[in-house]
């Protein structure tokens, strides 16, 4: 384990702690922007537009939401004196479920610079988790169902899991309540923004259905590639910067590690990365005669996610294995889902978002070298698990009733970007036929 | 059976709960978690098939 972890009480954060966790919370929307492109890039031509407009206005719907009613849920800037959130007791035990802080972002010019850093953490992470199911829905889900989404996400679900997990929620305190390690730790955001996108992204395929033509009546799924594999690889690269400011702010504000201890942390994001990448790229090049691009752009972000979870708390030798079973695991699992399962995921969100965060937590168990704190990893992967994926496919299954998620078949037929813009992303191009409706 | 599948999820989870209660000792603690994450594998698993069955009938 990183020698570097972490202590149960929150020491305030010193002056240059709070300077240079703004600088890199400036940095870390290029995650952000890195994702929306691979979400864009990963889709048809004539839904590139839409996609990247819906990207846009995930974030800022999630930002307003989560202003309105999230923050408060998420208990990061408390309300009342001693009142740091909704608690039940069970066996003698404090449950620290919901969070309970100010409404509408009262009193942030005055909370603890501790508090105000988390608090754009937390508008940050909200907005990538929500972008993960809107590429998921690429190609066919509409503008109004990826803001509700959104807005869903921002105003219930992220605040419940950002609060267990990062602010004095029960899973936080599983150390100090159940002696479990240091209690349920995810630094940069694998549990509380990863695989919730993960399993939000699933419960939108399964609500949404596959692209039309996807799954053909007879035979094969039908190959639907992305339409801009420059996107999808700049995208990735850009990523990288964010995520090195995630992980790094993460660890000072979830773990509270010194400054020091945040160049193993970078390192141990790039290398997780690489190593993810190398593989997908290697075992893409032996299963399909040459390396896909899409894929080894999919295992580089999978290598990053479980580093999110991972970087700030494993040594580089671990770091570099884990990121190599993470990208081993991506493409046989994008085939899987794909063929064997019928899931039609143009982005990738289930083997990149939800696998690595899944794959990311339970690594940093094991190699904490701490069995309890292992069972803590475990703990909260069954909490996101047997929690989160039933509450969000149940709320998105009640949206779907207020507001469709799938656009009519003559939308899909024509391309997102003129059903729902009135102009394609690319006017001077012309459009090949499609030959993928059997 | 998709929503039978999900409804099984939370018993797993609550069976992980239900270990850190009652269980103080590591040994007969992790186990009961790790049932519970075989539970929620389980309710996956029937989802999942829930999910490729009602592609079939929508085929047919």
């Amino acid at each position: 384990m990183n020698p570097t972890l972490t202590s149960p009480t929150a020491p305030a954060l010193s002056e240059a702690a709070f300077a240079l966790c703004l600088v890199l919370l400036m940095l870390a929307p290029l995650a952000i922007a890195g994702v929306a492109l691979v979400n864009t890039g990963l889709g048809r031509s004539r839904s590139a537009a839409q996609a990247l407009l819906g990207n846009l206005l995930v974030v800022s719907v999630t930002a307003i939401v989560f202003a309105l009613v999230g923050a408060t849920l998420t208990g990061s800037l408390p309300g009342a004196p001693g009142g740091p959130g909704h608690i039940f007791q069970l066996a003698g035990k404090p449950w620290n479920w919901l969070g309970a802080g100010t409404y509408f972002l009262g009193g942030l010019g005055i909370a603890p610079p501790q508090a105000q850093i988390a608090l754009i953490f937390e508008f940050l992470s909200v907005a990538m988790a929500a972008l993960i199911p809107w590429g998921s829905g690429a190609d066919r889900l509409k503008l109004t169902a990826g803001a509700a989404i959104a807005a869903v996400l921002a105003a219930i679900v992220f605040p419940l899991a950002a609060h267990w997990i990062w602010t004095g929620g029960w899973l936080s305190q599983l150390g100090v309540n159940f002696s479990l390690g240091a209690g349920f730790l995810d630094p940069g955001g694998a549990a509380s923004v990863h695989v919730l996108g993960g399993v939000s992204a699933l419960a939108v395929i399964w609500i949404t259905g596959s692209r039309k033509g996807k799954f053909p009546k007879e035979g094969f799924s039908t190959a639907m590639p992305g339409h801009n594999a420059v996107y999808v690889v700049f995208g990735c690269l850009l990523a990288l910067v964010g995520w090195l400011a995630f992980n790094a702010a993460g660890a000072v504000l979830w773990l509270h590690a010194p400054l020091g201890a945040l160049p193993v942390t970078a390192i141990n994001t790039l290398l997780s990365a690489s190593a993810a990448g190398a593989a997908t790229f290697v075992v893409t090049r032996i299963r399909f005669g040459k390396p896909d691009a899409s894929l080894c752009a999919n295992g580089w972000l999978t290598g990053l996610v479980a580093s999110s979870a991972s970087a700030a708390l494993v040594t580089p030798a671990a770091a570099l294995f884990i990121g190599f079973i993470a990208g081993v695991a991506t493409p046989l699992l994008v085939e899987v889902l794909e063929l064997a399962v019928s899931i039609d995921d143009p982005s990738g969100a289930l083997s990149v978002h939800a696998f690595g965060g899944l794959w990311g937590l339970v690594a940093a168990g094991i190699f904490s070298g701490s069995g309890s704190q292992f069972i803590a990893q475990l703990v909260g992967v069954a909490a996101l698990l047997g929690i989160f994926l039933p509450l969000v496919y149940l709320l998105f299954w009640v949206l779907n009733r207020w507001v469709p998620f799938r656009a009519d078949s003559d939308g899909e037929r024509i391309g997102m970007d003129l059903h729902e813009l009135g102009g394609g992303a690319y006017p001077e191009f012309v459009i090949h036929r499609d030959d993928s409706y059997r | 059976m998709k929503y039978a599948g999900l409804l099984v999820m939370p018993a797993g989870f609550f069976l992980a709960i239900a270990a850190l209660v009652l269980f103080p000792a590591p040994a007969s603690r992790a186990a009961f978690v790790v049932c519970g994450l075989a539970v929620e594998a389980l309710g996956l698993v029937v989802a999942v098939r829930g999910h490729m069955e009602a592609r079939g009938e929508s085929h047919s």
